[in-house]
């Protein structure tokens, strides 16, 4: 079956366990996750995950089923189709000398990317883009010998007004609190 | 007033209206045996294995409809949960599992008796808990028992620290639930219905297959009038036995792997498939791109997960099975499907299940027919797992939901005694039968001594074949007759018995069986019969792995009587 890249968004409780059920149900089926971004979400003690794995749309939509039973859970979506905004963020160590130092700095002026931190023998460049804009600073940057990388994993977002997380849900908390 | 851990935990199982619990002590769990005294109202029971306690709380929640309960201490009796665990949540049945858990500053430690089990039992339990605080115990329990037994019911296990139990802290009425992520979708939306209604008026052929969603909804009584209603037969899967009267005229019996040839029929010529609270398991399916070929599908489930996943479905109904089949039978018309009828009827006669061949030998089907005339049909049936079970589904008719209880989807050996225990506690007014294999038997014989110490009075039917029957059913027909490691040296099972003060008979004649049914029926408390039967004796129909549905294989040679079929309208 043709497989193709999905990206879900999850909007779960932070307890414990909840990324152990969710994982354990990608694996079960053989799923690798490609990427999986965590954190806080607009609402507290909600999390928002941003989960890209490879599949079928039938075997997606099964596993998303199924994450949606989990009672951690509040909602899933499989934002594919949508009008999403995508990124991820990353930190590369590339190797720099004398000779070699402003033409990096060229490239990092380019992709609109930052330095964070400059060592005698090294650069660390921040970038933040969609996965290709980072793909082909990479490339670039190869040509002097990337020492590490660090990667988030992408975060998405569908444009538009709606949220993520359900609007009677929202209510229920800010009442909660008062 | 202050509480201590284990007293908010027996309060709060008393609130949840808990009345008895099946379980097994260790170190951690010190603490809340030595409480249980204070509270008389929860009856405990000691079993001789804590797989035993799962599978006791299990068949207590299938034969009642309430949550089961089942205790195990840290560790190897944690461990010893798994499988009853996992059973219970293949069969969606809802028990609540305690487990004792090392005090908390060693947790994470590799402490004595530590292990993980919420993590081991992570994908088979609905939700799990470790109640860190003795004052989140209320809350916890509240919960737990309302995820167990609501939506899709299933296992819910809670983790229990030794100094939680011990803690001191106030006792809160828990609040209301919190459950945002918790969606039990109830009605079933009503274009959908109206749809499924379309189709079912249309349909010349249509065919019910239910499941046991239909039992956990509780909704016999509006299955039976939507398929008279619409004049439409009903055939089941193996946990919806029972679902619908097997005495009805609509009825035509399980379908699947042993099922029989007539449902198995019909599967493969319907032209509509109402698939009710079941879930396409590949039992009942068989190659499942040959499977219900002319039928468009409606599938009514509450599980949303359910919906497309082994099966394509034509029109999808997510809800309650009660709430929707009231629905549909609003917008039904009416119907009549003589014909279709009539071609069930002519297949029921050239495929019968209900003949069973005139042998001199002592013959399990025979003996599950006299076991259903002596107890008049009404009693509890529990199975182990393998032929005995096969036959058991087959020839005991169900003419109500929650007597049939046998381990499906985990297909468990040893399932039958323990959980026999359950159903037995839970419904003393029953008569409960364990049909039981010598093989799945000697997987949980021990807890002969609980019936025993608790005076629980089930009457144990061994299906004494000295084999694995189900495995050398399997070598027989598809490796050539190669038995390896399924013959069975077995005990004598009527003398065990009477080592653990049951009293016991063996029969090895036909003419032998009622007297001994009856025996064992007269007798107040437990009763073996060790029923030497013939060895080699094959479930039939049986559809073989990787085949249709429709390609049965029957058994070869058939002679003998017909077997008297009541029929009510
Ligand atoms: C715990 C467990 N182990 C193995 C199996 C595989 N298995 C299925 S049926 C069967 C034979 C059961 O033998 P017995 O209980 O004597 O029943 P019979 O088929 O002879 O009626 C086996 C080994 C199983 N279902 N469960
Ligand atoms: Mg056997």
């Amino acid at each position: 079956m043709a497989t193709t890249k999905h990206t879900l968004v999850a909007i779960v409780e932070d307890k414990p366990g909840v990324l152990n059920r969710m994982a354990s149900l990608f694996r079960r089926r053989g799923f690798n996750i490609e990427s999986i971004a965590v954190g806080h979400s607009e609402v507290p003690h909600l999390s928002r995950m941003t989960i890209i794995v490879n599949g079928s749309n039938a075997m997606v939509e099964q596993v998303r089923k199924q994450l949606d039973k989990l009672i951690d859970v509040v909602r899933v979506s499989d934002i594919t189709g949508d009008n999403i905004t995508v990124r991820e963020l990353a930190l590369i160590k590339v190797k720099a000398n004398s000779a070699t130092r402003s033409e990096i700095i060229e490239i990092t002026d380019i992709f609109r990317a930052n330095i964070v931190d400059v060592a005698s023998d090294s650069l660390t460049i921040e970038i933040t883009g969609d996965e290709d804009k980072i793909d082909s600073m990479l490339k670039l940057l190869r040509g002097f010998g990337v020492r590490e990388i660090a990667r988030t994993g992408r975060v998405a977002m569908v444009r538009g007004n709606l949220g993520a997380v359900p609007a009677e849900e929202k209510a229920a908390r800010s009442r909660a609190k008062k | 007033m202050k509480k201590t851990g284990a007293q908010i935990l027996c309060e709060s199982l008393i609130e949840e209206g808990v009345d008895v619990m099946f379980g097994f002590p260790g170190g951690v769990l010190l603490p809340f045996y030595d409480t249980l005294p204070q509270y008389p109202q929860i009856r405990h029971i000691l079993v001789r294995h804590e797989q035993g306690a799962a599978h006791a709380a299990d068949g207590y929640a299938r034969a009642t409809g309430k949550v089961g309960v089942c205790m195990a201490t840290s560790g190897p009796g944690a461990t010893n949960l798994v499988t009853g665990i996992a059973n219970a949540y293949l069969d969606s049945s809802p028990i609540v599992a305690l487990t004792g858990q090392v005090a908390r500053p060693f947790i994470g430690k590799d402490a004595f008796q530590e292990i993980d089990i919420t993590g081991i039992t992570l994908p088979i339990t609905k939700h799990s808990y470790v109640a860190m605080e003795a004052g989140s115990l209320s809350g916890i329990v509240k919960e737990a028992f309302y995820l167990a037994r609501t939506g899709r019911p299933g296992p819910v296990l809670i983790d229990l620290p030794k100094d939680v139990q011990e803690e001191q802290a106030e006792l809160h009425h828990p609040g209301k639930l919190n459950l945002p992520g918790y969606k039990i979708p109830t009605k079933g939306h009503p274009m959908q219905i109206k749809s499924a209604a379309r189709l079912i008026n249309e349909a010349q052929r249509p065919l019910i297959v239910a499941g046991r969603g239909v039992i956990i909804s509780r909704a016999s009584a509006e299955l039976k009038q939507f398929a008279e209603t619409g004049q439409i037969p009903v055939i089941t899967t193996l946990l919806g036995v029972g679902s619908f009267p097997e005495n009805h005229v609509l009825s035509y019996g399980m379908a699947g792997m042993h099922g029989s040839g007539y449902a198995n029929k019909a599967l493969e010529n319907t032209d509509l498939l109402i698939a009710i609270g079941m879930r396409f398991d590949d039992r009942i399916t068989g190659k499942v791109s040959a499977f219900a070929p002319h039928a468009r599908i409606v599938h009514i489930d509450l599980d949303p997960a359910e919906i497309g996943k082994n099966v394509r479905v034509d029109v999808p109904i997510v809800g309650d099975v009660k709430a929707v089949l009231q629905a549909m039978h609003e917008v039904i018309d009416a119907g009549e499907h003589i014909e279709w009828i009539k071609q069930l009827d002519e297949w029921r006669k050239q495929h019968p299940l209900t003949d069973i061949k005139d042998s001199a030998g002592l013959l399990p089907q025979y003996i599950i027919r006299q076991l259903y005339e002596a107890t008049g049909g009404e009693a509890i049936i529990v199975t182990g797992v393998g032929q005995h079970q096969m036959w058991a589904a087959q020839h005991y008719f169900f003419n109500e939901p929650n007597n049939f209880i046998s381990s499906g989807g985990l297909g468990t050996m040893g399932f039958g005694l323990p959980a026999s225990m359950g159903a037995k506690v839970g419904r003393p007014e029953k008569t409960v039968w364990c049909i039981d294999g010598d093989g799945s038997l000697q997987m949980t014989i021990q807890e002969l001594a609980t019936l025993v110490q608790d005076n629980i009075a089930v009457k144990i039917a061994v299906m004494n074949n000295g084999y694995l029957g189900m495995v050398r059913q399997w070598q027989d027909l598809f490796y050539d007759k190669r038995y390896v490691a399924t013959p069975l040296s077995c005990p004598d099972f009527v003398k065990i018995a009477e080592a653990y003060r049951i009293p016991g008979l063996r029969v090895t004649r036909r003419e032998e069986v009622k007297a001994a049914i009856e025996q064992a029926m007269e007798h107040d408390g437990p009763f073996l019969i060790d029923f030497m039967v013939e060895p080699e004796e094959n479930v039939f129909p049986m559809v073989p792995p990787g085949a249709a549905i429709a390609e049965f294989i029957e058994e070869p040679k058939k002679e003998v009587s017909t077997w008297p079929r009541q029929s009510t309208p």
